[in-house]
């Protein structure tokens, strides 16, 4: 049975203005991932994998071609849209973890439901229960200062599950982990994958990420060079 | 939200305690130098009043424009008559008469004969009567130098300074020759009671005082009086004291040149250029001083926003709306503006207070010729308790819409990769 693409591009173009001229940091993006798929966009720093991540996860805008997400078409969008798309149905998880330093675990956790502008109870509930999918019931009120780097990136994913997202943009989220704290990082958003059925993509060119992608997305020079399903 | 955002601001000292102490102290600042300056203004202008020209006066015309030459040729008559229409009109203001007059002292020795003469500058108060509150007005018990107050008709003050270049002292004749108000010779024996120092040299150089009554005889000037100086219950108000002027003028119908004439402070000719050049310097004072700690608190608060360009791009991801962003951003300075403008307030007021004691110059100012006090003190007016919030509030938001701007033009992505950086 054929899927309806959740993500989908058509010679989408991006370029930066340097200097006089411009640099093409995107050519030709032709894509698209279905419901469901943990994909990884893979290749070497400046191969552009970060830049259409960006694009897809609403936070920039092509020069050329499109991009729909989600039936978004992300060209069109005012900043509203773009940011009430994000709100409901992406979620993001960083190199750096990017956490509120001031807050503690459970209102990191909670802060993009408080967006949402559910009730406390729908809050207290989804809180809860993204804490226990990432194994951090115990550290509720601790502050990232106070966590391990793995702990963390942990605080990171609930933060994106939270809402129970269509997609989840992961930009090097093993980064800056140890190889230990990488796989279990990465069985947890697998295992989130499979039970709840979101979808995962990837810009990452770490190895440990790359073993556990089922489909991989190679970039260079802002081409998709290999489009294989492993 | 709001509760989750104040969250963050009392719990980042970056965000609540830096911040709120910038604004304080920069508020704190505004609000001292504010009743300072509005003091020392005020009691230069008080001080003027009380000696010489009251908030208001009534005088005739004649004498207000030779004023400088005190002709009292020109003196003011029917005074009961004035005077009652003044109190029903104006309840609320205090009349005195004042006499100024010019003459000769002349000290006799044993045989009657001059031992001595000097020139005098003489000032004729209500000292006798009970109520009189001039003695307390122009602080005469408290400038007694020597002997006591006069307590009867007859008696004389000297300044300090003059009764010793005239070597004499209480209990001694001294003789005053003037003119009346015709234009007659005046002469009047008074005994010294005592001598007074003000810490003016105008004051001091060659002053007599003596009861209005007894001037009034020696210068026949029954039922007359040279001005008659109102003093308003608080500090001189310039909006008050014109109301008053323009309602008394009004009534007047005569030009006669001996039909009285109202004039404030501002009407005098020294005192006014020196009320509106105080005023204006004042202002701009307050002014440049705001100006200055605007900036400083603009600064403060685009820091302040700038710092948090990592949050932001969290936020954005996240999906906040920039706009949502900018707002709550905006909230957050003015809630900070508030807090920092009401601690530094309290702080500003708690100084104020102190200053309100005043600090004695006399010493510096013993040989100015100028009327002015030796002791300057800071006032705390009404604007006081909301002038700081000015800087504190404005300047605050201010800093957080400008650096809003840059958060609110650039590329959500362009946020996003400085956040990664």
């Amino acid at each position: 049975m054929n899927k309806k693409a959740l993500i989908s591009t058509q010679q989408l173009i991006k370029h930066y203005p340097v200097g006089g001229g411009k640099f093409t940091a995107l050519k030709d993006i032709n894509l698209n991932v279905i419901s469901g798929e943990f994909t990884g966009l893979v290749g070497p720093s400046g191969s552009g994998k970060t830049t259409l991540l960006n694009i897809l996860g609403a936070l920039d805008v092509p020069s050329e071609g499109n991009a729909v997400v989600l039936d978004h078409s992300i060209g069109n969008l005012s900043h509203k849209q773009a940011a009430n798309l994000r709100n409901m149905y992406f979620g993001f998880i960083f190199q750096t973890y990017n956490l509120l330093p001031v807050y503690t675990v459970y209102e990191n956790v909670e802060f993009p439901l408080l967006l949402q502008k559910l009730s406390h109870t729908e809050r207290d509930k989804a809180v809860k229960q993204a804490l226990e999918w990432v194994g951090l019931t115990d550290k509720i009120k601790s502050r990232p200062a106070q966590l391990s780097g793995g702990e963390c990136q942990r605080v990171a994913i609930a933060r994106a599950m939270v809402k129970v997202p269509k997609i989840v943009f992961a930009d090097e989220p093993t980064a800056n982990l140890d190889a230990e704290n990488s796989h279990n990082i990465l069985q947890t958003m697998l295992k989130l994958n499979n039970d709840i059925g979101t979808t995962f993509l990837f810009a990452t060119h770490d190895e440990k990420v790359i073993t556990y992608l089922r489909r991989k997305i190679s970039l260079n020079d802002g081409e998709i060079v290999d489009d294989k399903v492993i | 939200m709001i509760k989750f955002l104040l969250k963050g601001i009392l719990r980042d000292h970056h965000r609540s305690l830096f911040p709120v102490m910038i604004v304080s102290i920069g508020v704190a600042l505004t609000v001292v130098l504010q009743s300072w300056v509005t003091g020392v203004f005020g009691d230069l202008t008080e001080f003027s009043a009380k000696f010489n020209t009251g908030h208001v006066r009534v005088m005739t015309k004649g004498y207000a424009e030779n004023i400088d030459q005190i002709p009292n040729d020109y003196a003011l008559t029917d005074l009961d008559n004035i005077i009652n229409n003044l109190n029903k009109d104006f309840p609320d203001v205090t009349w005195e008469k004042r006499i100024k007059f010019g003459g000769l002292i002349d000290i006799p020795d044993e045989n009657g004969e001059t031992k001595i003469q000097g020139p005098a500058v003489g000032l004729a108060i209500d000292m006798l009567s009970k109520n009189s509150a001039e003695l307390d007005r122009l602080k005469i018990r408290k400038s007694l130098k020597e002997g006591k107050l006069p307590t009867k008709p007859g008696e004389i003050l000297l300044s300090n300074q003059f009764a010793n270049k005239l070597n004499i002292q209480s209990g001694d004749i001294v003789t005053i020759i003037s003119s009346t108000m015709y234009g007659s010779m005046a002469i009047n024996n008074f005994i010294m009671s005592g001598t007074v120092e003000f810490g003016s040299a105008a004051m001091d150089n060659g002053a007599v005082i003596i009861d209005i009554a007894d001037a009034q005889n020696m210068l026949d000037m029954d039922d007359a009086t040279s001005e008659l100086l109102g003093y308003f219950t608080h500090n001189y108000n310039q909006i008050k004291a014109t109301k008053i002027v323009n309602k008394y003028n009004a009534t007047l119908k005569s030009d006669d040149e001996f039909s009285p004439i109202m004039q404030s402070i501002a009407d005098d000719r020294f005192l006014g250029s020196y009320i509106e050049y105080a005023e204006s310097f004042s202002g701009i004072m307050i002014f440049i001083f705001l100006l200055i700690m605007s900036v400083v608190l603009w600064n403060s608060g685009l820091l302040g926003a700038l710092r948090r360009y990592g949050e932001v791009g969290v936020r954005l991801a996240i999906g906040e709306a920039k706009g949502h962003i900018y707002l709550s951003m905006i909230v957050e300075s003015i809630m900070i503006g508030i807090i920092g403008s009401i601690v530094g307030t309290i702080i500003g007021l708690c100084f104020a207070s102190l200053l309100v004691k005043g600090i004695d110059i006399g010493a510096i100012m013993k040989n100015t010729t100028m009327m002015m006090p030796s002791v300057f003190r800071a006032q705390i007016t009404v604007e006081t308790f909301y002038i700081g919030f000015i800087p504190g509030i404005f300047s605050t938001v201010l800093g957080t819409i400008l650096s809003g701007i840059g958060i609110y033009k650039r590329q959500t992505a362009e946020l996003f990769k400085e956040l990664e950086a």
